[in-house]
């Protein structure tokens, strides 16, 4: 190695600040939910639960949790479903049009989440004329939950290669009694740590969610959002946000576990 | 299996409108005339020019800013730290980015606030904290995209075999020539890869701006706005088309570079 020591022990120093840099707000967040003071002064004043027992009896964030809870299963569950169909077609056959379609399944997540939910919410209001609801909300969700599972299952079946199916069939084996005993074996994990993330994914989400949720709808980044800027809201809205940190990294840390740390770095982008 | 294509197609098909409702007309309700007239304005009022000059700026902003942070990480995780510390680092960059996003925009408008700690570790100095605006923007549009840039830049990082640079050094190089010659060379394709992420990411951004932008407007917001309350979607459509439109120009620029490969 060529970096002289000096080099190395600044480059050291200099990522160990900019952790903490990334994890102070998170911390701070934490921190804040059992801040006594209502404004969050710094330093804290003192330390109370009173506000985590203020956020559990309150009902807004409690059916807020609900409905987040009701579309992101149902949102994975289709995500699920059609991501690995999708990346089971693109890995095995040639198609015509495989390579516009295998662009078009990341589309949702790669233009800025401003242009997908206008573009959805317009789909459903001009086009289709259905109302905003739970829905809609459920349709967009799965769109770009879909991607999640389908980039965890294409990493894994370009790994894995196509040679136990192949002699599976040669031995005689159907097709779908193939995919029952190999495939999906081999896929499992991997479609886990999809399903982990697509779920985490569609939890946290609020920038598609305001566009196609409606007025009638409330998930849970929505009741924050909406509470934001109410100041006597503000200390429960700041312990539903440090329980959303504790819940969300939770999820991926198992993610990470069952798919291996390349893999998730290959899914995450 | 070839059918499933067309069940998520028309998923994908509701993207594709897109091109349909750039030119809707429109009165209270939306008729389905084509006409330009959304273009029109966008072009000639004032104000959505400097909404759009602004947007930009912080882009550009937060790009360069993620790139001059990212880069030492990225040179450690890849280059000095032990094989073991590496995968550490490599989970505890992107742990973050599944913490919502609303919540570390959140984080930060705690953060930023006069009472908070921010204001607190300046005021020794005679500062204070930035409080919301444009700079607690591009502040925490910083933060919430690192990862994004720091991802590409080790994984190009860590292609860069070692006995390249201890070569370079045996030849007589020293550090700053190295970093020049060999090193930025290959970080160059990494940063641009990262940078397509900040960039469509601050483009369309309205959330953070809400929470720590003050009374500032950016482009995505004036899409929300007028999505949610001024019912004039086709013009929402159509402010819309500018973030897609300057990505579109981004990415065809950065493609002649050849960076896309890195992705």
């Amino acid at each position: 190695m060529s970096l002289s020591r000096l080099t190395r022990t600044l480059l050291g120093a200099f990522s160990a600040l900019a952790l903490v840099f990334v994890y102070a707000p998170l911390a701070l967040v934490l921190l804040n939910s059992f801040n006594t003071s209502r404004t969050f002064a710094w330093p804290p004043t003192g330390l109370t639960t009173r506000w985590w027992s203020a956020a559990a009896s309150s009902t807004g964030a409690r059916s807020a949790i609900v409905v987040s809870l009701e579309v992101a299963v149902i949102a994975t569950l289709i995500a699920l479903l059609l991501g690995t169909m999708a990346a089971l077609a693109l890995q095995r056959f040639s198609f015509f049009g495989r390579d516009t379609v295998s662009l078009l399944i990341i589309l949702p997540i790669a233009l800025p989440g401003v242009v997908t939910g206008i573009a959805l919410a317009n789909a459903f209001l001009t086009i289709f004329g259905i109302r905003l609801g739970f829905f809609t909300l459920v349709v967009s969700h799965a769109t770009f939950c879909m991607v999640t599972v389908f980039n965890n299952a294409m990493a894994r079946l370009r790994r894995l290669g196509g040679n136990l199916e192949e002699a599976s069939m040669d031995l005689g084996a159907g097709t779908f009694t193939t995919f029952r005993l190999i495939t999906l074996p081999m896929l499992r994990s991997a479609l886990l740590a999809g399903c982990l993330l697509s779920f985490a994914l569609s939890f946290d989400e609020i920038i598609v969610t305001t566009f196609t949720a409606g007025s009638g709808i409330q998930t849970l980044p929505i009741w924050i959002y909406q509470n934001l800027f109410r100041p006597n809201q503000a200390p429960v809205v700041n312990v539903v946000a440090a329980a959303l940190i504790v819940l969300s990294i939770v999820p991926i840390w198992f993610a990470q576990k069952l798919a291996g740390t390349d893999e998730s770095v290959a899914a995450a982008r | 299996m070839l059918w499933l294509g067309v069940a998520y197609l028309g998923a994908l098909a509701a993207l594709f409108v897109t091109s349909l409702w750039t030119v809707d007309g429109f009165t209270g309700v939306i008729t389905r005339e084509w006409t330009l007239q959304n273009f029109r304005d966008l072009a000639t009022i004032e104000v959505y020019r400097s909404i759009t000059f602004r947007t930009v700026l912080t882009a550009v902003a937060v790009t360069v800013i993620d790139i001059v942070i990212a880069f030492p990480i990225a040179l450690y995780m890849a280059k000095v730290a032990s094989p073991r510390l590496q995968r550490i680092l490599v989970i505890a960059v992107l742990t973050p980015l599944w913490a919502s996003y609303l919540v570390k925009a959140y984080a930060w408008r705690g953060m930023l606030s006069e009472t908070g700690p921010v204001s607190w570790l300046a005021r020794p100095f005679g500062l204070d904290s930035p409080g919301y605006g444009l700079a607690a923007t591009v502040i925490t549009l910083s933060y919430l995209w690192l990862p994004y840039m720091i991802l590409p830049m080790y994984a190009g990082l860590e292609r860069l075999p070692n006995s390249l640079l201890e070569a370079s050094a045996d030849l007589g190089a020293a550090t700053g020539m190295t970093m020049r010659r060999i090193v930025l060379p290959v970080l160059f394709p990494a940063a641009v890869a990262g940078s397509i992420f900040t960039f469509s990411l601050t483009l369309g951004d309205y959330i953070a701006v809400k929470i720590v932008g003050g009374a500032n407007q950016m482009l995505g917001n004036v899409v929300y706005d007028n999505f949610l309350t001024g019912n004039n979607m086709p013009f929402a459509a159509a402010v819309s088309t500018i973030p897609v439109v300057i990505m579109l120009f981004y990415l065809a620029a950065v493609r002649r570079t050849g960076a896309l490969e890195n992705l």
